[in-house]
């Protein structure tokens, strides 16, 4: 078990920049989440970590050594590979005690060490089957049996669950989290799905183009969005952005929403802070979570941060548990979500309420948050 | 009732079509005509000199006879002397194993090297190699006969062997790199961080997964190699010489008479271990062409 950190790394290839300044530090037992789109550097930095490949500068420690000229096989990690990478020419066995065995490990450790992992992960059976005899969930296991049996500081994944099919990926995903909470080792994951990311790390790091966009717990990524690429990545369905406008009519700071049917209207921002007022009569960008819309039963609430309006309902869309009702604000399509009895009814107006204590706003010009 | 015509076209039961035909006797010609060499071959040797005589290209031996075979083996003339063909077939056989296996490893090897641990230049080094491939025989000629001189391997079996190998990297090296081109990278980084360096993870990881292209590859090589003339008549010497030199001398050689039993007896020789290999690896061959990506 060790922490990691990683400070002002830059990587390049030729004139390409493909990782800028990455400043992240965990603790030791963390999970930490990569994540972000294709071509972001998720996967450089993860192998850079690995010592798969070097950087062009700054340094990477795991447990308060550096660790930047260090072999991978010194470094005291172990990763499990999207593609699995299980040697297709040996048993599960063999696959599994491969890297005890190049490193000349008496037979009886490596023999407990199978084992125990072989229990932990209930591959017992599948032991002298070759991987090319497995299924896709099958040889998860047994990728992640290799990575385990070396009892390593840090466990790296790279997207391990992106070629399982949907309920499988849901069902590992589960027994990855309840693998971390058992053997409390630090864990670095890469993947593109927000939702993996957020229902395992304990801290994520969203990436973009080279640059780590935000990194922070999972709640406070959900709930203050960095900028707006984060705001729009982070969540499903997406946050809403809504060019909207600062007012400040009768003391009270309002944004400033133009509906479809050309009303303007005004939302009285909760709890404002003095960095906002700045923003007094110029254009912003308005972010609320689809969840912080509700209909006119909130309305009720003691709540004295719910603000009510009326507006078209484009669609509506059933999901089962809810509605995703669509309506236009500020020129731009906006999903709420809304309990499943709610009365919305596609193509004439709703009431609806929305938590302004939820909302956060943007820099109309560089999307940072305000 | 569409379903039924269909099915009947394609199992062959029922009625055959004309087409059908056509194309069972066109493909009956070509089946003939690639084999009538050999079986003019075979029977010829197989006949005595007045059969060959008296009788057609093609007709079968009034009378079976080893004794052309026997004599192929053991006493024929080649040049100036009639020790048959045996010596030379085992030069042959001790010039060709050699240079297969040290050219497949080292290609395997290129091939390893070329793909899982790239290198700055490493695509010219492959551009190069592949060049190699199309240089003319003759155009080495010169250079290989001094550099032979120089080594003091002039003449010799090691030469030729040294000749063969340097010729065959080339190819060898071709077909390595392009199959382990479609081997994921990423087993060799889990190789790399379970500790395994860059002869452990080709011992115990590349070379097990490479069985089609080693046979491909040895079957390449081997062809080339037992068939090759020019190399061999140019850098070897008296006893030293492959068969196929030996072969052409014991045709040329021939006084008074010509032996077109012997001839045909010592071609065949000279020609069955590639027919050998062929038969026996045949079906790795063609596996090992198509196969390519290993699924893991």
């Amino acid at each position: 078990m060790a922490s990691l950190d990683i400070s002002n790394l830059v990587k390049r290839f030729g004139e390409t920049e493909v990782l800028k300044n990455i400043n992240i530090d965990i603790e030791d037992g963390e999970f930490l989440v990569l994540v972000g789109p294709s071509g972001c550097g998720k996967s450089t930095l993860l192998n850079i970590i690995a010592g798969l490949e070097t950087a062009t500068d700054g340094n990477v420690s795991i447990g308060e050594k550096v660790v930047n000229d260090v072999h991978p096989k010194d470094r005291d990690i172990a990763m499990v590979f999207q593609s699995y990478a299980l040697y297709p020419n040996m048993t599960v066995r063999n696959n599994i005690t491969f890297g005890m065995r190049v490193r000349k490990t008496p037979a009886d450790q490596i023999e407990e060490a199978l084992k125990r992992v072989a229990d932990l992960l209930q591959i017992t059976p599948l032991l002298d089957r070759k991987p090319g005899q497995l299924s896709g969930g099958q040889r998860q296991r047994v990728a992640m049996g290799r990575a385990l049996v070396r009892d390593p500081a840090i466990f790296l994944f790279d997207e391990p669950l992106s070629n399982l099919d949907a309920k499988l990926r849901v069902e590992m995903r589960t027994e990855i989290k309840k693998l971390h909470q058992r053997l409390g080792t630090t864990i670095v994951y890469v993947t593109h799905d927000q939702i993996e990311a957020i229902t395992l790390a304990t801290r994520i790091a969203v990436m973009k183009d080279g640059i780590a966009q935000q990194f922070d717990t999972p709640q406070v990524i959900y709930d203050q969005p960095a900028n707006t690429f984060v705001a729009g990545f982070m969540g499903s369905p997406a946050m809403n952005i809504i060019p909207a406008r600062l007012t400040n009519g009768n003391d009270a700071l309002a944004a400033e929403v133009v509906l479809s049917d050309g009303k303007h209207l005004h939302l009285e921002i909760h709890d404002p802070d003095e960095k906002l007022r700045a923003y007094v009569d110029q254009r912003v960008q308005l972010g609320l979570r689809p969840e912080a819309f509700g209909d006119q039963d909130l309305a009720l609430s003691d709540n004295s941060a719910i603000r009510q309006f009326t507006c078209h309902v484009d669609v509506t869309e059933p999901t089962g548990p809810d509605i995703l009702a669509m309506i236009n604000m500020g020129g731009v399509e906006v999903t709420t979500r809304l309990h499943s009895a709610a009365d919305v009814q596609t193509g004439s107006p709703g009431r609806f309420t929305v938590d302004m204590s939820k909302a956060v706003f943007f820099d109309n010009e560089n999307g940072v948050r305000i | 009732m569409t379903e039924n015509s269909f099915s009947m076209a394609g199992t062959g039961t029922g009625r055959i079509t004309v087409g059908r035909w056509l194309l069972f006797i066109v493909l009956g010609i070509f089946v003939i005509y690639f084999l009538a060499p050999l079986y003019v071959m075979v029977t010829t040797s197989l006949k005595t000199l007045d059969d060959i005589r008296l009788g057609g290209l093609m007709s079968l031996p009034t009378e079976i006879t080893f004794a052309p075979w026997l004599k192929a083996w053991n006493s024929a003339c080649v040049g100036i002397q009639c020790d048959g063909l045996n010596g030379y077939f085992w030069n042959s056989v001790k010039i060709a194993i050699p240079a297969v296996l040290i050219s497949t490893l080292l290609g395997a090897i290129n091939g390893y090297a070329l793909t899982k641990w790239r290198f700055p230049g490493a695509n010219i080094v492959f551009a190069l190699m592949l060049f190699g491939c199309f240089i003319p025989f003759q155009v080495v000629l010169m250079p290989m006969a001094r550099t032979l001189g120089l080594l003091g391997l002039a003449g010799t079996i090691p030469g030729l062997i040294l000749v063969h190998v340097v010729y065959g990297i080339g190819f060898t090296t071709l077909f390595f790199r392009n199959y382990y081109i479609t081997i994921p990278d990423e087993l060799v980084k889990a190789a790399t961080i379970d500790g395994a360096g860059f002869f452990t993870i080709f011992w115990r990881i590349m070379l097990p997964l490479s069985i089609p292209i080693i046979v491909v590859t040895v079957i390449w090589q081997f062809t080339q190699i037992w068939n090759d003339f020019l190399f061999g008549v140019s850098f070897s010497a008296g006893g030293g010489q492959p068969i196929t030199v030996a072969l052409n001398n014991i045709v040329n050689s021939s006084t008074g008479v010509k032996e077109y039993n012997l001839d045909m007896a010592s071609a065949i020789i000279a020609g069955l271990p590639t027919l050998l290999v062929y038969v026996l690896a045949g079906r790795y061959f063609i596996r090992g062409l198509t196969a390519g990506s290993v699924k893991g």
